[in-house]
């Protein structure tokens, strides 16, 4: 008997090894036309493991305190072997993990994927997502540079405009009232500590119930099987389907290797608490839609003050969104509609209004 | 007893709080409502009255007067006209009897002004930093002499104060704040058919305005940059002599003064009886000092006295070859970190390193004052150190970006390979199965 045979038969032993790979074995995911969203969430997953490993071999290096994480950072970039390629890969990482989760999100709400029995899996999934833009914008303060620091400051004050509790808030985030050597050992805590402890446990808790409640199918095509049962296609989930994912994983860590080595990402000047906020500051893209939309907001709209109202608004519209799979029990029909409609009009917003916000001076 | 007192007023002012309340409310509103008008009539002003309905140049503008510093500090038109402002009758408030002066002759009025600004203990109640020796100045300045002698077309202070708008020197609206000073010399020294007669030049206005002064006071708003004033003085304004040009300058250019007094040049200049620092960079339109100023070149300053042969001509020749050579070595340096920076390389402290280059060709071009060439020298040597070690990290730089595109190229390869190995997989087992 081979080496392997016996550590597979030890593992059987003790794991149950040979009902684990059957069962991996029997899986399947459904085959439609909209089938290549599926590896929207599997490409998410990749990037969020290749932002722990980046995360962790920066963290060999990185200070976080506001007279070394400047200088840790330049020395990764300039001295560490291969660190520009582990800090870019991390960066690039980051944006492009945000941009498949966002995606992810949107495929999901538009095959409505999130209807019963899934409610849990889209809430989840939504707090997740919510957790990764806070991923982003801890881990944008770490390199401690001038628009970091000033980005940091808009986007916590925009915290504080938030009724009842937003002083509260931006005091917490800060670690005082202004953002200071205080903030970024927060933000550090908050970037390597809390948020990878609550995102693990939830990716565990998501991964659950996609496995107990299978693959969702879009309504038109479930009706289409349902009536034909005939045409009903399915692949393996091991090793079909998971050699296209590799495949996406492959191409995604190329575009990503090629970006560091294009375009390293940036480290800017060192951050000076007492200069004057630079021209052009502005938050990372995924929060732009709604720096642009309180930008545009006029200083008082009747008797609220504009930024409050925007907070408002953007909280609101997110709870909503959230709450969806409890709003929408349609399949199909008239409110199905117009929750789609929302949905055009929510993509669009976003991507209109993120637009504007780079072409803005 | 006290508190019995205190208990008895309180009680009292309770009272009348709430049964005077009203009745004192209503007084004490109809007296702020004709407030105005009693103050208005108490300072009742007939002068400005009549004078502001008059046409030029007997017109008082109220809102120039009223803005003016006299009239903030209470400063009137008696003060310095006399008269009587309360009454509308003009034969009354213009009269002798009281005290109406009328008009200034143009000689009268620095010696009218010095009245009050040559009192230092009347000044001290307005202002105790204001000097006081502005008239005993204007009798040394050139303005002063000219008119003890007569001439009465030379500046006196209502010339550039004003006289019924003056407002002090650190009002924007100021003839003489800084950046209106050279304007406001330029009114009588920029107008030729005025100056006739004088034999001066009336072209400093022009030239100024194209000068690195009043770039640096105009364009970027430096007020502590040198207008007609600061190397004239204001109220003892007088050409510097050729002698102490160099005192001038030196105000603000300390070190190239400390230089240029080290240096063969200090003697030489004065054995010629040519000034220092206007001979080679001229007065009024001072430009920015380029390194084609020195050498041997058709543009530069050196070759108006010094001809080939000559160990100053050598001399210069040397300096101008040290400042290009670490110039253009800071330009090389330049590009080749720029470029690696578009490419997306770090090369933050190469850069601050740069910084250490760019001074030493400051402090080389600053030495050349002294006239030394070793001097000069040594400042360019440090620099170019710096300069060689920044064009070293650029080439490192840049073969670092070479390497790290050779690797991507090389993983690129790799992965096509590894795709299209999955990819003949995935057709090999769905090509009998189905799926």
């Amino acid at each position: 008997m081979g080496v392997a045979a016996n550590i597979r038969r030890w593992l059987d032993e003790r794991f149950g090894w040979s009902q684990l790979m059957a069962f991996v074995e029997h899986k399947t995911v459904p085959r439609h036309p909209f089938s290549y969203f599926y590896f929207l969430g599997g490409m998410t997953l990749f990037l969020f493991g290749l932002q722990v490993a980046t995360g962790i071999l920066l963290l060999l290096y990185y200070r976080p305190s506001p007279n070394e994480a400047f200088e840790s950072v330049q020395y990764i970039m300039t001295q560490v072997r291969f660190g520009w390629l582990i800090r870019s890969i991390h960066s690039w990482g980051a944006n492009v993990m945000i941009l498949t989760a966002i995606a992810h999100m949107f495929s999901v709400f538009f095959l409505k994927s999130y209807r019963k029995p899934r409610e849990l899996t889209w809430l989840s999934g939504m707090i997740l997502l919510f957790l990764v833009l806070g991923f982003g914008f801890s881990g944008y303060l770490l390199p401690w540079n001038t628009l970091s620091v000033f980005a940091t400051k808009v986007g916590t004050d925009i915290a504080g405009q938030v009724p009842i509790i937003g002083h509260w808030t931006l005091v917490f985030l800060r670690g005082g009232e202004d953002v200071t050597g205080a903030t970024l050992t927060r933000f550090f805590g908050f970037h390597v500590a809390v948020l990878p402890g609550l995102v693990t446990l939830l990716i565990g808790f998501h991964l659950l119930l996609v496995q107990r409640f299978g693959m969702s199918v879009p309504p038109s095509v479930e009706a289409d099987w349902k009536a034909n049962p005939a045409r009903v296609q399915e692949m393996r989930f091991f090793p079909n389907f998971f050699l296209r994912e590799l495949m996406a994983w492959y191409i995604a860590l190329a575009i990503l290797g090629a970006l560091a080595a294009f375009k390293p990402w940036e480290l800017g000047a060192k951050a000076d608490l007492f200069a004057s906020a630079p021209p052009g500051i502005r938050p990372e893209w995924y929060f732009m839609f709604m720096f642009q939309t309180l930008k545009l907001l006029p200083a008082k709209v009747g008797p609220i003050a504009g930024d409050l109202l925007g907070v408002l608004g953007f909280g609101i519209a997110g709870a909503v969104w959230t709450l969806l799979p409890f709003l929408d029990h349609e399949k199909r029909g008239r409110g199905s509609r117009w929750i789609a409609g929302a949905g055009v009009f929510a993509l669009a917003y976003f991507v209109g209004m993120t637009l504007v916000g780079y072409a803005a001076k | 007893m006290l508190d019995q007192d205190g208990i008895k007023m309180k009680s009292v002012e309770s009272r009348c709080g709430w049964q005077w309340g009203l009745p004192v409310t209503f007084v004490f509103c109809t007296a702020l409502l004709f407030a105005p008008i009693s103050f208005a009539q108490q300072a009742k002003n007939s002068c400005l009255d009549c004078h502001s309905q008059l046409d030029p140049p007997l017109h008082v503008s109220p809102d120039e007067y009223t803005a003016s510093i006299h009239a903030q500090k209470g400063v009137t038109c008696v003060t310095c006209h006399g008269g009587d402002p309360t009454t509308d009758d003009v034969d009354k408030s213009m009269s002798t009897a009281a005290g109406f002066k009328g008009h200034l002759e143009r000689k009268q009025v620095p010696g009218f002004c010095a009245k009050c600004h040559a009192d230092a203990s009347y000044i001290r109640g307005f202002n105790p930093s204001l000097r006081t020796d502005q008239y005993a100045q204007y009798l040394t300045s050139v303005h002063g002499k000219l008119m003890a002698k007569g001439d009465t077309k030379v500046a006196v202070c209502i010339d550039c104060h004003g006289v019924h708008d003056i407002q002090p020197p650190n009002d924007p609206r100021a003839r003489v704040y800084p950046t209106n000073v050279a304007q406001t010399c330029a009114t009588c020294h920029a107008d030729a058919e005025y100056m006739k007669g004088y034999k001066i030049p009336t072209d400093e206005f022009a030239l100024y305005n194209t000068s690195v002064h009043h770039a640096a006071l105009v364009d970027r708003g430096d007020l502590s940059a040198p207008t007609c004033v600061t190397c004239h003085g204001s109220h003892g304004a007088a050409p510097p002599g050729v002698a102490s040009v160099e005192n001038v300058c030196s105000t603000c250019h300390v070190f190239q003064a400390q230089l240029f007094d080290s240096g063969p040049h200090r003697n030489a200049f004065a054995s010629l009886g040519v000034p220092g620092c206007i001979t080679c960079h001229s007065n009024h339109g001072i430009q920015h000092p380029s390194d084609a100023l020195i050498g041997t070149a058709d543009g530069s300053v050196c070759v108006k006295c010094h001809s080939a042969g000559e160990p100053g001509f050598d001399a210069a020749a040397k300096m101008h070859e040290s400042l290009a050579k670490l110039d253009s070595a800071i330009g090389r340096s330049d590009a080749i970190l720029n470029r690696a920076e578009l490419s997306g390389m770090e090369v933050g402290e190469a850069k601050l390193a740069q910084s250490e280059a760019r001074d030493d060709l400051i402090k080389a071009r600053v030495s050349i004052h002294a006239v030394q060439s070793d001097k000069v020298d040594q400042n360019v040597q440090a620099g170019l150190a710096v300069a060689q070690k920044t064009y070293q990290a650029g080439l490192a730089a840049m073969a670092e970006r070479s390497y790290r595109r050779t690797g991507l190229f090389i993983s690129l390869g790799i992965t096509i390979i590894v795709l299209v190995g999955i990819a003949l997989l995935i057709r090999r087992l769905e090509s009998g199965s189905g799926n």
